[in-house]
């Protein structure tokens, strides 16, 4: 059952002048919330903007006791409603429904999970990589970003215990150019006898080729699509992705919100998905 | 003590006047987990043809200043696989479910009210004759005075249950296609449905909906919303179902003051799933503010006498 509360910003942590953390005080979604799972905020409190917006549930926030006291959010400023959360200081309240969405379904040792993220489709991959730890998985994660400073909380996940790959297309980290590549060549030097599972979020170019890169390997791959969303609860039918069930059926148009926004890669129609 | 929030749209009693609106709720199961659905007034369902359909591509919304377009195309599963597979879960949960229906052709309205008449659980069917995002059927009944007529009077000869054709907007004169409604023998009228708009990308010239037009909704429509309801209001003496940008127990109060029996709220709940209780005691705070004891008393109690004086002195 999805909550809505009126959840307080403990901080919004500028990391550049696109990227930002929101810290939001919601105890009882951060309690709920599972890998891979997104909430649905609003960026004012008026009419204008009047939609709320999908975030990936970030961090899980703990108290000194360690129990969940809220989450947080990447954000990066791409539209007005992405803008004002910018922009939202400590103190103010943001309308925070949630958790929503199927989560990422985390593999257990010995199979290892590969994590692929490219700019801010490192959203939900701090939820994965704690679950991972708490299951023993060994996990990696390929990141890729235009540049160095771009390339946010990779000591996060190094303290996760996970393996870190990094690229930038400016070559100031890590290979450069896309993650794409170190990635393909992890995957040719794979063993046949591993089990990976690869779980991706990023710029649809970037999924579409790993997706592409996944199937030639025959690995498993989920996918974790950014679509455009009215409403996050399967109401509106706005966030649709054309998907095929069995590669012979006929393809049809799915709700990300509640069929997602997780999905198995091969299922997705990736010559149609434009955003 | 409480005051009586209920209304009666003919023969079809509603335990308040709050309807979630047709497309803006899914088929209704999808916020059960969130929403008591036995404590609306109805829930109408997401449109529905005969057949599966896919809708358009996306994008299929877009934001616009307190509102949003949409071109969804009625994607659905269809009226046989709703009566199998929806409506013994909204039976379950004690829903007063209005279906939303909609044909290319007035043999294809027939045959859906004909087979939701057989099925058990529905209390009402709205006839979509006003979706501006299809090109076949539908809207072409909605803005023709004579095809209105037809479809409606159709239907009707086929159902017992309460007939509520749904009206467009995009009409010079929407009290005209009321009262086409009333004299093929509706049993109320619902309106408005979204009005036609567009958006474009000027850095792309690019229309922002893969269908280029889309519907408006939200709370920027409702001024004319209200005052369609109103100019009905005078020319039937049908229940009718005003919709158009409600988010608040004011917007509600606004509607039926305007002449409106009961209301659809739609965009509001994608906004706020969780605002049906919070309307239920904005609608309970306000009777009891002015000693109201039924709130179907309110309906069409516009107090004009003093703009009348105005209009005659100016």
């Amino acid at each position: 059952m999805p909550l809505d509360v009126n959840a307080v910003v403990l901080e919004n942590r500028r990391l550049s002048d696109a990227y930002s953390v929101l810290l939001l005080d919601a105890p009882a979604i951060a309690a709920a919330v599972q890998p891979g799972q997104f909430v649905m905020l609003k960026p004012s409190h008026g009419t204008d903007p009047l939609l709320r917006r999908p975030f990936s549930v970030f961090e899980v926030l703990r108290n000194a006791d360690g129990a969940p006291s809220g989450i947080s959010i990447l954000n990066k400023k791409a539209g007005v409603g992405t803008s004002l959360l910018y922009d939202v200081e400590r103190g103010a309240t943001i309308a925070c429904l949630g958790p929503l969405g199927r989560p990422f379904e985390a593999v257990r040792p010995p199979s290892e999970a590969w994590m692929v993220a490219g700019g801010v489709g490192l959203a939900p991959f701090v939820t994965l990589a704690t679950r991972l730890q708490q299951l023993g998985t060994p996990a990696t994660l390929f990141y890729g970003a235009r540049t160095a400073s771009e390339l946010y909380y990779v000591d996060l996940f190094e303290r996760l215990g996970v393996h870190t790959v990094l690229a930038t297309e400016d070559g100031t980290r890590g290979t450069t150019g896309r993650v794409t590549a170190p990635l393909g060549e992890a995957l040719q030097a794979s063993g046949d006898d591993a089990s990976i599972r690869l779980y991706v979020c990023g710029p649809t170019p970037m999924m579409r080729a790993v997706a592409r890169l996944a199937a030639e390997h025959e690995r498993a791959c989920d996918v974790s699509l950014e679509q455009v969303m009215g409403c996050g609860m399967g109401g509106c039918y706005s966030c649709v992705v054309l998907t095929r069930d069995q590669p012979s059926a006929a393809p049809h148009f799915v709700r990300s919100c509640v069929d997602g926004p997780v999905f198995d890669s091969r299922r997705i129609v990736w010559e149609v998905l434009s955003h | 003590m409480t005051s009586d929030l209920s209304v009666s749209i003919g023969a079809w009693r509603l335990t308040n006047p709050l309807i979630a609106a047709s497309g803006c709720f899914g088929y209704g199961v999808e916020y059960a987990d969130a929403v008591d659905l036995a404590s609306l007034g109805g829930v109408a369902v997401k449109g529905l043809f005969l057949k599966e359909r896919e809708g358009h591509p996306p994008p299929r919304i877009v934001e616009t200043p307190s509102g949003m377009l949409n071109a969804i195309g009625l994607q659905g599963i269809g009226v046989h696989r709703f009566v199998a597979e929806k409506l013994p879960e909204l039976r379950a949960l004690r829903a007063a479910v209005l279906v939303n229906i909609c044909g290319t052709t007035i043999d294809e309205y027939v045959e859906l009210a004909r087979i939701l008449s057989d099925a058990e659980g529905v209390a009402a069917l709205e006839l979509n004759i006003s979706c501006p995002n299809i090109k076949e059927g539908g809207i072409t009944f909605g803005c023709s005075l004579t095809g209105t007529h037809a479809v409606v009077s159709a239907v009707r000869k086929v159902t017992r249950l309460p007939v509520i054709p749904k009206l467009t907007p995009n009409v010079t004169d929407v009290a005209s296609f009321a009262r086409a409604a009333e004299e093929a023998g509706a049993d109320a009228v619902s309106l408005v449905n979204t009005f036609l708009a567009m958006a474009i990308d000027v850095e792309t010239r690019r229309p922002r909906l893969s269908n280029i037009v889309g519907g408006l909704s939200g709370p920027a429509i409702r001024p004319i919303a209200v005052r369609m309801v109103y100019e009905c209001r005078q020319a039937v003496r049908l229940p009718i179902i005003g919709m158009g940008g409600i988010a608040t127990a004011s917007d509600v109060l606004e509607f039926l003051i305007a002449g409106a029996n009961a209301v659809q709220v739609g965009t509001a709940n994608f906004v706020d799933p969780l605002l049906w209780p919070k309307l239920l005691a904005g609608l309970q705070d306000y009777m009891q503010r002015h000693g109201l004891t039924r709130i179907a008393e309110l309906t069409g109690t516009l107090d004009t006498s003093r703009e009348e004086h105005a209009w005659i002195s100016s």
